[in-house]
């Protein structure tokens, strides 16, 4: 299934400057692995060298924070909005 | 004149310029202004310091200014309060209220960071500023913002204190409701961030913004005659205060500007349902498990904090601790501390005095520490929190007050009618 990931201004060189990109994926972490294939390097952006998210990127399915999910196991229904949004804001 | 040398990220150190940006384009870490602390050491002492204004510019030398403030000119140097009789109470024989219930102009330390991004936003020449903001944020920023001319934008969560929502209302601002928590909110201001021309004073002019926060412990070691204290008890939302205090500290040490080592324990507060710092640190870690928000303490709701790995790590150094408490322990919090010192603190301040009494409990502070409370928010603005029963109403008539007087404790309710009358005629 495909879904359009809205990426940051911060994430978008690490991306072919795109805004947003279209990709095949069932879980969030697809999402990553198929974005990694398209511009290598975007991963290590978004993971630590574990493969956990990064303490500093929040990714939000349909605006809830995927911790409180499966984290990157995360399933994406069809339909569903996909953000990725740097967590160092607020207080 | 500044002494300001650039940005830096806490993590991978990569060095930026001076501009309006949250986080690292590298690993999205914070960022972190830089000072030449030499320049700063030459040009700062005691005696220069102390002959300046009550405000926090008494300190300007370390505020990333480039020019001289032009809003927030009286915000800080709030009081630092001998506290006998809330200490006798708590088992504290050396306690002391640094009571920022009293900041000008919005009543919450909240006016200390706001005084810094608004004078920053104003040099970067931008139009608008705007916040994520659980409510004294929001007051802080609209009222600045309304004194420099800008436009602001303030995005509060829906579930908000009316008499928050009205206090900021009140400055011009436009304030916008969210359906969602704190953390949903600042999502959201973090999106607008990225697509409009606005300064949002916790996003992307936040490095500057948090440094005004340090002005607490500058001030609380004044205050107390260049001497750090034994111990700091701090309320937690994003949990920037409590590492910005301990900074503040550590640089007057640096600096030269105190009469002891900084041997400061940091100990957090926070409210039992709303604790994802609290839970790290009782793990002995510094990672941040984000929970949903269920709390009276609305202004430190904050779930997904984004200084909570940074303020595990400075209570933790410092040989500190932090707990917390139910909200019904937060409103005796906020009872206690009216009625033996006098002052009226909103839900924060409760959160912060109920956490000292299980810390004197625990045996953590002990009764000869010289420990100091931070009092960050007033009272006044959380009036529905304290859920206080509505006083006897009586008609004008003296029989009935001396029906009533019977219930009374204190003088009122000792005197038989016939003893207060003959205390009259005597």
């Amino acid at each position: 299934m495909s879904h359009r990931i809205v990426l940051p201004t911060p994430l978008r060189r690490f991306a072919g400057n795109a805004d947003s990109i279209d990709v095949e994926a069932e879980t969030i972490g697809e999402i990553i692995e198929r974005i990694e294939t398209l511009h290598p390097g975007f991963r290590d952006r978004i993971c630590e060298p574990n493969g956990e998210l990064r303490r500093f990127i929040n990714i939000y399915l349909n605006g809830e924070d995927v911790r409180f999910l499966e984290k990157l196991a995360t399933k994406i229904p069809a339909g569903a909005e996909v953000a990725i949004i740097p967590a160092i804001a607020g207080g | 004149m500044s002494f300001v040398t650039g940005l830096k990220c806490r993590e991978c150190g990569q060095i930026y310029p001076l501009q309006p940006q949250g986080g690292c384009a590298e690993c999205f870490a914070p960022l972190e202004v830089m000072y030449d602390y030499e320049a700063i050491g030459r040009a700062l002492s005691r005696e220069r310091i102390a002959a300046r204004g009550p405000s926090l510019w008494r300190y300007r030398e370390l505020l990333p200014l480039e020019s001289e403030p032009t809003v927030g000119r009286s915000s800080g140097f709030t009081p630092l309060v001998p506290a006998e009789r809330l200490g006798a109470a708590l088992g504290l024989k050396n306690l002391y209220l640094k009571n920022d219930s009293v900041n000008a102009p919005t009543l919450s330390f909240k006016d200390r960071v706001t005084a810094v991004a608004i004078n920053k936003a104003l040099e970067f020449q931008l139009e608008a500023v705007g916040c994520a903001s659980t409510g004294n944020l929001a007051n802080a920023v609209a009222a600045q913002a309304a004194t420099a001319g800008l436009a602001a934008y303030i995005l509060i969560p829906e579930d908000l204190e009316w008499s928050k929502i009205t206090a900021t209302s009140i400055f011009g601002a436009q304030v916008v409701a969210v359906r969602g928590n704190y953390d949903e909110v600042n999502r959201l201001c973090t999106q607008i961030a990225d697509r409009f021309p606005i300064g949002f004073v916790n996003v992307n002019l936040r490095p500057f913004y948090g440094e005004g926060s340090r002005t607490v412990g500058y001030e609380i070691a004044e205050q107390l005659g260049w001497r750090a204290p034994d111990a700091v008890v701090v309320p937690m939302a994003g949990g920037s205060l409590v590492t910005k205090i301990y900074k503040g500290l550590c640089e007057f040490q640096r600096l030269g500007l105190l009469e002891n080592e900084v041997h400061t324990r940091m100990y957090g507060a926070q409210a039992r349902g709303c604790n994802p710092i609290v839970e790290a640190v009782q793990r002995n870690s510094r990672d941040i498990r984000p929970v949903k928000p269920h709390t009276i303490a609305k202004s430190l709701a904050i779930g997904n904090p984004a200084d909570g790995y940074y303020a595990a790590g400075v209570i933790a150094e410092s040989g500190g601790w932090a707990e917390d408490v139910s909200d019904d322990e937060i409103r005796a919090g906020i009872r206690l501390l009216a009625s033996t010192e006098g002052i009226f603190t909103e839900t924060a301040g409760g959160v912060t005095v109920a956490v000292t009494k299980k810390l004197v409990e625990q045996q953590r502070l002990q009764p000869q520490d010289l420990t100091v409370l931070a009092i960050t928010g007033n009272g006044l603005k959380t009036l529905e929190a304290v859920e206080l029963p509505p006083p006897p109403v009586i008609e004008p008539s003296l029989s009935e007050f001396e029906r009533l007087a019977k219930s009374f404790s204190g003088p009122a309710g000792i005197h038989s009618t016939s003893r207060a009358s003959a205390a009259a005629q005597a």
